[in-house]
């Protein structure tokens, strides 16, 4: 299984903000939406950085006016990010590993969807609990 | 007015498609506390089961025994079965939305992704899929030819379905008498001159896509050897890191397997199973005649991708390899149906978490819901469709709970019952089809089989003196 069996049945949607934009726009839109991050994009699209909800409650707790701030200053612009064909156990692993919550995908550099460690998660549950119910089957079967 | 959901007015779904999803769906709904549903299921074939009666190998009679399962909830006295029934031919959307309160697609994923490549559509290059509905005697595939007469096949992929078909055209006639492959398919194979099949993998063997149940099974052919070559079974740096630190079992044991085979001689069997690793066909070669003759294949790398996954890299060394007959088992994807907004970029219809979404607005479109690969796109096993048949149907009963379901003037089954059948007399019913079940598997009694398929729908509607 691949990153694009995730997208496929998230929907198309995914929310970004640009760099010059306030901390405060970026609260807004996670409230609005949800959400527990936004990619952060340039002109063009291209993802530049990620802002997470972690980001901006680190910067908040030794920072007043946080609001005020811009989305680039707070920003992770050393994101990492996953293509559709990228498999879900290598991506699974690095999301542990590296303690990242939300992967932009971008398809020949273009941001097509985001995929959390809860998706991957519930896409290896779901594969997983497909398995054995299929062996159950089989093994009852074999007993009759 | 009576509530939808409710002994006065059951909720009526109308499911298409009459495969595992579909089945496991219906199941879902039944089972929800409190709630009275009345389901229709839909296929376009007489025959239920989809791919577990057209996709999974006939050598593979223990899978096939899922439909045991699919029975029981057929047998729920407020289960219909439509077979032979086309939606957007024999019905239309329109219908649909007219007689019932939700409609799920479940239609699965029908057709085979490109390679991409020049040559593909030579003479002697097949989808894999048609093959396999072939030899499983689908009815829309069970009057394709195929040239059995080269002593060289390829097939391009190595997933469960790819080395189905491998495994088919290895096997020897003594094996596949004594399964319910099709009658013809069984004729053509008798007078099959393959000598080698190659088997080809883009990646390296911790990557291969096939599970070791199956790769297990074609190192134990009546008259097939495996042959493999050590040096595409050996782990790349990047492959060994990767495997060292999951310690995924399925995959050392994999490898290991793989490199068993890769030490094992040749024991001169009539047939050679030619399993490859890191390499991607670039081309097909053809004669004047337009005839596959060979493969021009790129020998591969493994890169890793910032996430972690190991992608193939083309080189600049190249090979030829002689073939008359190549299957391409890269993907499938879904086929688009009449009205209902799709995704050509995934193959998939356009959801969210099962719910249709309207092209423009990405609002879910009432009413309309999806399971199974056309939700999805191909992965898992049969069960994995469980888990997402019940995700589908978790949105379904919470819309009907806030009333955004659709309001048929004629929900009562009868009013869809006499609409379908003066649209497709020949419709075959779930009866119908039990019958038909017992006739073919009396005939392959007689023949010490599991079953012999009808495999036109003429035969079986004469079957059963219609």
């Amino acid at each position: 299984m691949n990153i694009a069996s995730i997208l496929a049945r998230k929907g198309p949607k995914v929310f970004t903000i640009r760099p010059e934009q306030s901390i405060r726009a970026a609260i807004a839109s996670l409230a609005e939406h949800d959400i527990g991050a936004l990619v952060v994009v340039d002109e063009a699209g291209k993802p530049i950085g990620i802002i997470s909800e972690r980001d901006i409650v680190r910067e908040a707790a030794g920072n007043e006016r946080v609001f005020s701030k811009a989305v680039s200053e707070i920003m992770t612009s050393h994101v990492i990010v996953g293509t559709p064909q990228d498999d879900l156990v290598s991506v699974g692993s690095t999301m542990t590993e590296k303690r990242i919550r939300h992967l932009p995908v971008v398809d020949k550099g273009r941001l097509i969807g985001i995929v959390t460690l809860g998706d991957v998660v519930k896409a290896q549950r779901d594969q997983y609990r497909g398995e054995v119910d299929t062996l159950q089957i089989q093994i009852m079967e074999e007993q009759t | 007015m009576a509530q939808p959901g409710t002994d006065a007015l059951p909720l009526r779904v109308a499911i298409i498609g009459a495969g595992p999803t579909g089945y496991y769906a219906a199941d879902h709904l039944f089972k929800r506390q409190g709630l009275v549903v009345a389901i229709d299921m839909f296929d376009r074939l007489p025959t239920p089961y989809g791919l577990v009666r057209a996709g999974v190998a006939p050598d593979h009679q223990k899978i096939k025994s899922v439909t045991t399962t699919f029975d029981k909830i057929a047998a729920n006295p407020n289960f219909r079965f439509y077979g032979c029934v086309d939606f957007g031919k024999d019905v239309t959307l329109a219908d649909l939305r007219d007689h019932y309160h939700q409609i799920l697609y479940a239609t699965g994923a029908q057709t085979d992704r490109r390679m991409g490549i020049p040559g593909e559509d030579l003479r002697g290059s097949h989808p894999a899929t048609e093959f396999v509905a072939w030899y499983n005697g689908h009815p829309d595939y069970r009057d394709y030819q195929y040239d059995l007469q080269h002593e060289q096949a390829a097939v391009v992929g190595i997933g469960n379905v790819a080395i189905d078909v491998a495994r088919i055209l290895c096997r020897s006639i003594d094996e596949l008498r004594t399964t319910d492959i099709a009658d013809y398919a069984l004729d053509a194979l008798r007078h099959s001159r393959i000598k080698e099949v190659y088997l080809l993998g883009r990646r390296g063997p911790a990557q291969a896509a096939f599970t070791n149940p199956e790769i297990k099974e074609v190192g134990e052919m009546a008259d097939a050897d495996i042959i493999v070559r050590p040096e595409e079974v050996q782990l790349d740096d990047l492959s060994r890191a990767a495997v060292e630190k999951s310690q995924d079992r399925a995959t050392l044991k994999k490898v290991e397997i793989l490199q068993g085979y890769a030490l094992r001689k040749p024991t001169g069997k009539s047939r050679r199973l030619i399993s490859r690793y890191l390499v991607s066909p670039v081309e097909l070669i053809g004669n004047d005649a337009g005839q596959v003759m060979a493969m021009r294949l790129v020998k591969n790398i493994l890169i890793a991708a910032p996430t972690g996954a190991l992608q193939a890299k083309a080189t600049d060394q190249f090979e030829e390899l002689p073939v008359g007959l190549v299957f391409r088992s890269v993907g499938y994807r879904g086929v688009p149906l009449p009205g209902v907004p799709f995704h050509e970029k995934w193959g998939v219809i356009l959801n969210e978490k099962g719910r249709v979404l309207d092209p423009d607005s990405h609002q879910p479109v009432i009413g309309e819901y999806t399971a199974g690969w056309i939700k999805r796109g191909p992965s898992g096993v049969i069960g994995t469709n469980k888990p997402d048949a019940a995700e589908t149907v978790t949105c379904m009963v919470e819309d009907l709970a806030r009333g955004a379901i659709l309001h048929p003037s004629h929900p009562e089954p009868s009013a869809a019952d006499a609409l379908i059948r003066q649209r497709q007399p020949n419709c075959f019913s779930w009866e119908d089809w039990m019958r038909l079940d017992k006739l073919e598997v009396a005939m392959g009694q007689a023949v010490e089989r599991p079953r012999v398929k009808f495999t036109r729908v003429a035969d079986m509607l004469a079957a059963l003196n219609r």
